[in-house]
């Protein structure tokens, strides 16, 4: 694998672990929505990443549609997601959902 | 498929049947209820009676298997074994549905009641029809379900605890018979109960074997009541008298007691058994349980616990007679499966009428009641005597049998344990007959029914009466062609080959 | 039979869909449409079994494109089996809803009957994908019409459960497509068939076991990553909750087992499959101790759901050794067993709060006379759960524990014995109190709808039934691919 293509694949990586982190450690819902999004980048970066077969060469077509199917599984993901956030909001006036009242 | 192949199902299902449509009742079907559950019992004696004849001869023809998975089969086969545990349960099974119905009469809930008798009943056939240890543990288990509801029944804060009591003996005995079951399936395929023991081909895997056989007694044990796993027997007693009656002399404890039988004769068999040093533990704890049980018994003024400990006691009969490793013991303790049972079933028969008809539910309470109910505590009296070992009751054919197999086996110490035995049946029994005959009533009856002519309900009365008469019959008449004691001997013949 | 295998596949994938999109459009007639198409699909489902046990496994090539551009389905015996099961249970829930979401309650209902029919949908494409991306889309499909109806509620809790629910889900969703991403990279190949051939162990097939075990775990709610669960499961419309133990959370089981057993199987001898196993273990002590503590009763059968699913892992070590189809046989009767029992225990939960409004366990004192069948059916749930004979449970516990003995996994011997205890005093927990005597009426007793009612103890029977279905289900399983390579594309 080429250089530049090795350089995407880390920068998805650390991209996804990034995102892992901020949808754990930060209790609001937007962060985590947010997090959700940058996890799913770093995942389309690395399929990029492979798709590169060295300058010059034709690319490989299956990872940028799996790329693509990836980008409208996310966007629905991230409506729900948001749809569901501002329901939590309007019922409990925080856009947070904390471990506390996990036994209910 | 032929006629007699369905014949097993047949018997498991003439109570499964009515049991399941005794649940769609309502109360005030009571005709309809009584109607329905003594036919089911008379069309289940006519179906014994065919088979009696044919496994006499030795037919093969009564099996009936239906596939689980590969390799497991669900088999249904009735050998002279079963026979003799089906006449009994199916016997004392009509007796105690009169006794019930009698005694139920201003219960609640009798329709879930008559139901889940009916059920027990079924299981107990599918028990004593089973013809391989998976049927055995399938019915076993399924006899354990259908019992909770009946302990449970009046649905007091002693009932439910009697009966988390139980249930938490017999699930962990299902466990530990479930794994024994398993585990021997493994290492010798699917084991069908055989003459003699199927176990040849597996014979020198002795620690399994005897691991397997430990987990066995224990998951067995649990309902046989052997010490230490008799625990929940006593609690149980806050059932219904029909519940302890049937529990005790019919269905649960014998079916723990049956189960050691076919376990130690028809899976392992009884040379394999003494081969593993398996009989001799076995022998002691027998030993150990019917002296236990019998000094407990002397300690209980609640009647029914007295009879519970008592119950404790004399089942272990049964498995000391197949600890010793001998034919004559053997006999000795089959003859006792059935002389316990119909003894025992009066004794609780009467138990259940005096607390019935006069509100007495302990033995400090029972001055003069032979002057009040005659006929029912005579029927007690002859229950009694037989379990002491007095001639001509049966109980004295069987322990004759038990003793003369100890010496026969070199077991001289077990007579030892037997007379002890009976001085101990004595100290907790000739008080109580001392008692209802010879001493005077101190002070009213707690809760008197008055009914007329009979000294209590005819249904009440008859089922004791009836039973103790064949305590003495199946005494006097120990000897006679086709009696239960040819019957006990095909069987033993059968199984030590003689 | 009348079409061919491939016929049927699609079918059974292209008439819940399409349903679920009518049903959106029309959501006057949701009720019909849900209901007409469930008994299609149920019927779709028999005629692919059928034509799969004449035919043999089937692969059917979509549009023509073969593999590795084109999206292959599969069509095996375990495959059928997940089918079966999600129709049965389908069915059941489907007759159950018509009776729970009530005429008056017209905007629940229009939406439950296109949410369900997705999810269903999503269910049988995912039973039959072929290969690891096309999983991914079916499962995120799933996730989120999950999601949806555990929201569809509108209860606080509810809807905040579905919230940690989606966000769980999704982090899961992302790594199992990164791991995808990892085995893409290291082999070449998206179709299972294919990488079957072409794994071998190196780092990108370690990369990608980590990263799609783990987003499969925290999907299926295995030990330590259960904790989104219960307050999901429990706070859930009854039939909701039913669909999600019973099936939504086996669908991620389901693409491990395709997984372990197709294409990471070359790190069998790794400590992976052990520490599932043990995992599994964990679960089941966890998930029955916590279920005996619970007050609510959905929440004990939410916990029991986290117990039942650890069992599912114990034998993952063993169906990487030789004696796969006997392991196999017995993991599966476990899903399929579970699945009825546990949907009968959520269904009869809901009609014990249809009726008396309260579910707390203390107040089910002496429901068995006000509630007979409906205690009947949890009854006989709970003795599947328990695995006592004759049930599904008892055959699926009976072939666990002769694997385990076989493999002399003593622990797992015994883990398996106490579970059954543990779940035995759970079960009684609720069942105890039923049968005594109460003091005073119950003051607020609704009739339950018969539809509710029937449906509950229907399935609490076929969990029964199962017990006596072994041999037909281990046959089913035994169909498998003769050849597995795919030709064309």
């Amino acid at each position: 694998m080429t250089e530049t293509a090795l350089l995407y694949m880390v920068v998805g990586v650390v991209l996804f672990g990034m995102g892992l982190f901020a949808l754990v450690a930060y209790p609001h819902l937007l962060r985590k929505i947010l997090a959700m999004n940058v996890m799913g980048t770093g995942t389309f970066m690395v399929f990029i990443a492979i798709a590169h077969n060295g300058d010059n060469q034709p690319i490989d077509p299956i990872p940028h549609a799996l790329v693509i199917t990836g980008i409208v599984v996310a966007v629905c993901s991230t409506g729900l997601a948001l749809a569901l956030a501002s329901q939590v909001q309007a019922l409990t006036g925080q856009p947070r959902i904390d471990g506390s009242e996990r036994e209910e | 498929m032929s006629w007699e192949s369905l014949l097993p199902l047949a018997i498991v299902l003439s109570s499964f049947i009515p049991g399941v449509m005794i649940f769609f009742f309502s109360e005030k079907q009571a005709g309809l209820r009584t109607g329905l559950n003594i036919a089911a019992a008379l069309v289940k004696l006519v179906l014994v009676a065919i088979l009696i004849n044919g496994v006499w001869r030795g037919d093969t023809l009564y099996e009936l298997r239906v596939s689980l998975l590969p390799g497991l089969d669900l088999a249904l086969r009735a050998d002279a074994l079963s026979l003799l545990f089906i006449i009994l349960s199916a016997t004392l099974w009509l007796v105690t549905t009169v006794y019930a119905i009698g005694y139920m009469e201003h219960s609640k809930n009798r329709s879930q009641f008559f139901g889940f008798f009916s059920l027990c009943v079924s299981s107990t056939m599918g028990i004593a029809l089973a013809g391989n240890l998976l049927t055995f543990l399938i019915f076993y288990e399924m006899l354990t379900i259908f019992t909770y509801p009946l302990v449970v029944h009046n649905g007091t804060d002693k009932a439910m605890g009697g009966g988390r009591v139980y249930l938490m003996y017999t699930i962990t005995g299902g466990a530990a018979l479930l794994l024994g079951v398993v585990w021997l399936y493994m290492l010798a395929g699917q084991v069908e109960f055989t003459d003699g023991g199927a176990l040849a081909s597996v014979a020198h895997h002795t620690t399994p074997l005897t691991i397997i056989f430990f987990l066995f007694i224990v998951g067995l044990g649990v309902k046989a009541a052997l010490f230490p796993m008799h625990g929940w027997l006593p609690r149980a007693m806050v059932a219904p008298a029909p519940v302890s009656a049937l529990l005790h002399a019919v269905a649960v404890v014998k079916a723990g007691a049956f189960g050691i039988v076919r376990v130690v004769n028809d899976v392992f068999g009884v040379t394999l058994a003494q081969d593993l040093n398996l009989l001799q533990p076995l022998l002691v704890m027998a030993c150990i349980t019917v002296l236990v049980g019998s000094m407990f018994a002397i300690f209980q003024d609640d009647l029914k616990k007295r009879l519970a400990y008592s119950t404790v006691s004399q089942v272990s009969y049964v498995v000391m007679g197949v600890a010793l490793f001998g034919p004559i013991g053997a006999t000795g303790g089959l003859l006792h499966l059935v002389h316990q049972g119909v003894m025992k079933i009066t004794l609780f028969f009467g138990a259940g009428s005096f607390a019935e008809t006069l509100g007495i539910y302990r033995v400090s309470q029972m001055n003069g009641i032979g002057k009040r109910m005659p006929l029912t505590m005579g029927a007690f009296t002859i229950g009694a005597l037989g379990m002491i070992g007095v001639p001509p009751v049966a109980g004295f054919i069987s322990k004759w049998y038990l003793g003369t197999g100890a010496l026969d086996a070199n077991m001289d110490w077990v007579i030892g344990v037997l007379m002890l035995s009976s001085l101990l049946n004595a100290m907790y029994f000739l008080p109580i007959l001392y008692r209802a005959w010879f001493m005077t009533q101190q002070e009213a009856w707690p809760h008197e029914h008055d009914f007329g002519r009979f000294e209590t309900h005819w249904m009440l009365l008859t089922p004791p009466v009836v039973t103790a008469v064949f305590s003495i019959l199946l005494g006097l008449f120990a000897s006679l062609p086709y009696g239960l004691l040819d019957w006990v001997e095909l069987i033993i013949s059968r199984e030590y080959l003689l | 039979m009348i079409f061919d295998t491939t016929v049927w596949m699609s079918l059974v994938i292209l008439l819940p869909l399409a349903a679920a999109i009518t049903a959106f459009l029309l959501p006057r007639h949701a009720l019909a449409i849900g209901l007409t198409s469930s008994g299609l699909i149920v019927l779709s489902v028999i005629a692919l079994t059928i034509s799969l046990v004449d035919g043999g496994a089937a692969r059917d090539q979509m549009g023509g494109w073969g593999a590795p551009l084109g999206i292959d389905l599969v069509a095996d015996g375990l495959s059928a089996v997940m089918l079966l099961m999600t129709a049965a249970v389908g069915l059941a829930i489907t007759i159950y809803a018509k009776g729970y979401f009530p005429a008056r309650d017209a905007h629940k209902r229009a939406f439950f009957w296109p949410l369900w029919l997705f999810l269903w949908g999503s269910l049988n494409a995912l039973f039959l994908s072929g290969d690891i991306f096309n999983l991914f889309v079916t499962l995120e499909l799933l996730g989120l019409s999950a999601v949806a109806l555990t929201a569809l509620v509108g209860k606080p809790t509810a809807v905040r459960a579905a919230m940690r629910y989606l966000l769980v889900g999704l982090a899961g969703s992302m790594m199992y497509l990164l791991g995808v991403a990892f085995v893409y990279a290291g082999y070449g190949a998206l179709d299972i068939a294919q990488l079957r051939m072409l794994v071998a162990d190196g780092p990108p097939l370690y990369a990608a076991a980590t990263l799609m075990t783990v987003g499969l775990m925290m999907k299926g709610a295995l030990f330590p990553l259960h904790f989104w669960l219960p307050p999901a499961h429990a706070n859930a419309a009854a039939p909701v909750s039913a669909l999600l133990s019973a099936l939504v959370v086996k669908a991620p089981f389901y693409i491990m087992l395709r997984l372990w057993m197709d294409v990471l199987y070359p790190l069998a001898d790794t400590a992976a499959p052990q520490v599932l196993s043990a995992l599994g273990i964990a679960a089941i002590l966890w998930g029955s101790i916590q279920a005996l503590r619970q007050p609510k009763f959905k929440l004990l059968v939410a916990y029991s759901t986290v117990a039942q699913l650890g069992y599912l892992f114990l034998l993952i070590p063993a169906l990487l050794a030789d004696s796969r189809p006997q392991v196999l046989g017995a993991i599966v009767s476990f899903m399929v067993a579970h699945a009825a029992a546990k949907a009968a225990a959520f269904l009869s939960a809901g009609n014990i709060l249809h009726a008396t409004g309260d579910e707390q366990i203390a107040s089910f004192t002496g429901l068995l006379r006000t509630l007979p069948l409906t205690v009947t059916t949890f009854a006989l749930a709970g003795l599947s759960l328990v695995a006592l004979p004759p049930s599904g449970g008892f055959i699926a516990k009976w072939l666990l524990l002769d694997r385990a003995l076989a493999n002399g996994d003593w622990w797992l011997v015994v883990v398996i014995i106490a579970g059954g205890l543990l779940a035995a005093g759970y079960v009684m927990r609720v069942l105890g109190p039923t049968f005594r005597e109460r003091e005073t009426k119950p003051t607020n007793a609704r009739a339950v709808p018969r539809s509710m009612a029937l449906s509950a103890f229907g399935l609490s029977v076929l969990a029964i039934i199962l017990g006596f279905m072994g041999v037909y289900l281990l046959d089913l399983l035994a169909i498998e691919p003769v050849s597995m390579m795919v030709g064309g594309g």
